[in-house]
């Protein structure tokens, strides 16, 4: 049987796997991506919470001390998510962390990175909102905000708030095609140019290749469509280049599982992992605060009741990004919807907080309960154990799984989490308007849908498992381009900034390539163009 | 003593209980025959699912369904996850659970046992033990299951999502076939109705006003600076 072989094979299609796939491809590259989840399209996404939809496309992987919420699909993390498309902040990539000095490459600033922002908003695109796409949720915060002597934002989204229907279902994809997934924009365009995606493939091990003109060899179980814990085949593909982009709980666990056969990898692999300091917190507002305090109200005659009406994300407040202000004191709060499958976790005035009568009695109020999402400083004190025999993590049912990240909050995480609850409080808690209750610790400890920094980019080699341009240290042609390679947390939801990195990274992915003997061409249009 | 093994000895007791409790087990338990060997192990199913019904009560409390039922403690008036089918969702064809709970449940009764000789409460042999325990009792030692440093406090987390999931998701069915049939969780919760069509879609959505000024370094795409 002949060897199976590609130029540039690409491990995932998230962000950080379909920018590079379809440029590769667009330049005439021969690119196959492996992704591990299934293909599903907008008449396959469910406005259902019956087990067996939306847990077939999004992954809960619990570790120890944080729970990750990741996408399991072709287009990853876009297909699921909430698509506000923010840049970062300057201040973030001057950031020092824990270790006294700059963290980010000095290659990377803001500035730096603009214009590879511009382009992606431009490929997706995203849509600059204004107050009447600002969902009832929304709005409560910005009233509230006002109302406390802050600014508040409609956020920008990667939708087409045209057909959008404001169903709030977006964690299980979008029924509309509204939401402006990869399934939609650069995964097409690279398939329009021959790329290759091999839905249910499960990457397990990168390794030399011993194919004359190939470099990696890159070892893939195929995941059985109805149980993923079930493999159907196995396989080797070799590459001239390898783009991993598994996502941040996905890239470290293969990279330490092929460390020995590549001859080892940076010490900094499945270490510095960030869940991009999220913070959640639920608001119980009393409708009667809302009205008189915020002076809201909507035609069917209540003041907000507006929890599970409208888009997930649609206001944040940017006052407490002042880049003069101290490490760990800078954040985004921001207005978020997560469907009732976390409503275990807010906690109810009295004792038990999280479970119990009390509890059930503010479940009787969940139409009046505000979301809301602080996204702060943390420390990347991250770091990933034991390889589990197959895959990112050991499955314990569709959808759920133990991860073998270990995170323990340092005293300034801690701190930056308390400052963020302190500022939320004082503007929701303001004359009674609501109370404030960050989720339990106890279900599921820190939940993060924003995993970072377990493969990061840096300068310096003993603390970032890539150099400037997503390479793996010590190993030519091996990139990564997901949320792992994102050195810190970021205080904005991190798509744009793990795609605008993707997209930088593409140049030096393809001379890499061409100096393989690969034929490319230049000056690639954006997707769809 | 390691946790295994305190946890074993503890589960052999529950086991040794649950037996008694359904004759199946005498001084000379060797002889046991098939017949009160099965016997036993229809008791023990359900033990298991009156166990972890009334686990999930202590989560999600509800009414009792009728007077004498012991597995709902009755600490409120309505729904709860017992009547939001807890059970049911248990055993879903999507979830490789289902072949755990005698288990689990085995586990929290131990964990009664050992809460109950503590405190010198008397459980009675002819209920699993953490369905003998008071609501009060209940709460107290389920909050202890999830101490940082509790041994099987990653089973509890696991256990308590499926416990939410009946009751907030009802998910075991269909959300608009759940909604039709008046589904206890999500009419408590309010849930919002679908369309005709079975989708959602909210066209009032929106205060329609600026309600907040906008911070003043907000960029050309809405970002921050």
């Amino acid at each position: 049987m002949t060897a199976q072989t590609t130029d540039v094979l690409v491990i995932g299609s998230g962000f950080g796997g379909a920018i590079p796939a379809y440029y590769l491809a667009a330049a005439g590259a021969r690119v196959t991506v492996l992704e591990r989840g299934p293909r599903a399209a907008a008449a396959d996404f469910a406005h259902s919470m019956r087990l067996g939809t939306y847990n077939k496309i999004v992954d809960v992987v619990q570790g120890d001390g944080v729970s990750v919420v990741a996408g399991n699909c072709v287009g990853g993390g876009s297909v699921v998510y909430f698509a506000a498309s923010l840049r970062a902040p300057s201040f973030v990539f001057e950031r020092h962390g824990g270790l006294g000095r700059r963290l980010w490459p000095a290659a990377l600033t803001r500035a730096a990175l603009d214009p590879w922002y511009d382009r992606v908003e431009e490929a997706l695109p995203v849509t600059r909102t204004d107050w009447s796409d600002v969902s009832y949720a929304g709005g409560v915060l910005a009233a509230a905000c006002r109302r406390a002597g802050h600014t508040c934002n409609p956020v920008p989204v990667a939708v087409d708030t045209g057909t959008c229907t404001n169903c709030n279902w977006m964690l299980s994809g979008c029924r509309f095609d509204a939401k402006r997934s990869l399934l939609l924009n650069y995964l097409p365009a690279a398939e329009a140019h021959g790329a290759e995606i091999r839905p249910l493939h499960e990457v397990q091990t990168v390794t030399p290749s011993p194919l004359p003109g190939s470099r990696y060899a890159v070892g893939y179980t195929v995941l059985d469509p109805d149980d993923y814990s079930c493999t159907a085949q196995a396989g080797v593909i070799h590459a001239k280049v390898v783009v991993l982009a598994a996502g941040a709980v996905g890239t470290p666990v293969i990279l330490q599982r092929s460390a020995l056969l590549l001859g080892g990898v940076p010490a900094a692999v499945g270490r510095y992992f960030s869940g991009n300091g999220d913070r959640v917190s639920v608001a119980d507002v009393v409708e009667d605060k809302a009205r008189s305090l915020l002076g809201l109200s909507h035609p069917d005659g209540s003041a907000y009741e507006g929890l599970p009406v409208g888009r997930p994300i649609t206001a944040a407040s940017y006052d407490h990004l002042d880049p003069a202000a101290p490490e760990y004191s800078r954040f985004t709060l921001q207005q978020i919807y997560f469907p009732p499958l976390t409503n275990l976790l807010p906690q109810a005035a009295g004792s038990p907080a999280w479970f119990g009568v009390e509890k059930r009695n503010m479940r009787a109020r969940w139409r009046s309960w505000l979301t809301l999402l602080a996204m702060t400083e943390d420390d990347n004190e991250g770091t990933f154990g034991t390889v589990p025999l197959t895959g990112g993590f050991t499955r314990l049912a569709p959808g759920l799984g133990l991860g073998t990240m270990t995170y323990r909050p340092t005293s300034r995480t801690r701190g930056a989490w308390g400052r963020a609850d302190t500022a939320l409080r004082e503007i929701l808690e303001k004359d009674g308007l609501s109370r404030v209750r960050p989720w339990s610790e106890n279900v599921a400890d820190t939940v993060t849908a924003h995993p970072l920094g377990s493969a990061r980019i840096g300068d310096d080699p003993a603390t970032s498992a890539l150099t400037d341009s997503h390479e793996l240290r010590g190993h030519s042609g091996l990139f990564v381009t997901d949320g792992a390679a994102v050195p810190t947390s970021l205080t904005v939801n991190p798509s744009l900034t793990i795609a605008a990195l993707a997209e930088r990274a593409v140049a030096t992915i393809a001379t890499r390539a061409a100096d393989a003997g690969v034929v490319l061409r230049r000056d690639i249009p954006l997707p769809g163009r | 003593m390691t946790g295994s093994d305190r946890r074993t000895i503890l589960k052999a007791l529950v086991a040794t209980l649950a037996g008694l409790s359904v004759g199946g087990l005498d001084a000379s338990a060797a002889s046991a025959s098939a017949a009160s060997a099965s016997a036993a192990s229809a008791a023990s199913e359900s033990w298991t699912t009156q166990t972890l019904g009334a686990f999930a009560d202590t989560l999600i409390p509800g009414e009792r369904r009728s007077p004498g039922d012991m597995v709902i403690a009755g600490a409120v008036t309505g729904p709860g996850a017992v009547q939001a089918g807890v059970v049911t969702l248990l055993h879903s064809p999507e979830l490789p659970v289902a072949p755990l709970l005698p288990a689990i449940a085995a586990l929290l009764d131990a964990r009664a046992v050992a809460y109950a000789a503590l405190r010198l409460i008397w459980l009675s042999p002819s209920r699993p033990p953490f369905v003998g325990l008071s609501f009060a009792d209940r709460t107290a030692l389920v909050g202890g299951l999830f101490d940082p440093d509790d041994l099987d406090r990653p089973i509890w987390q696991v256990m308590s999502l499926l416990v939410g999931l009946a009751f907030d998701t009802a998910g075991q069915q269909d959300t608009v076939e759940a909604l039709a049939q008046g589904h206890p969780g999500l009419t408590w919760l309010r849930f919002p109705e679908p369309d005709a069509d079975g989708l959602w879609r909210f066209p009032d959505f929106s205060y329609g006003r600026p309600l907040a000024a906008l911070h003043p370094n907000t960029t050309a795409s809405g970002s921050p600076a």
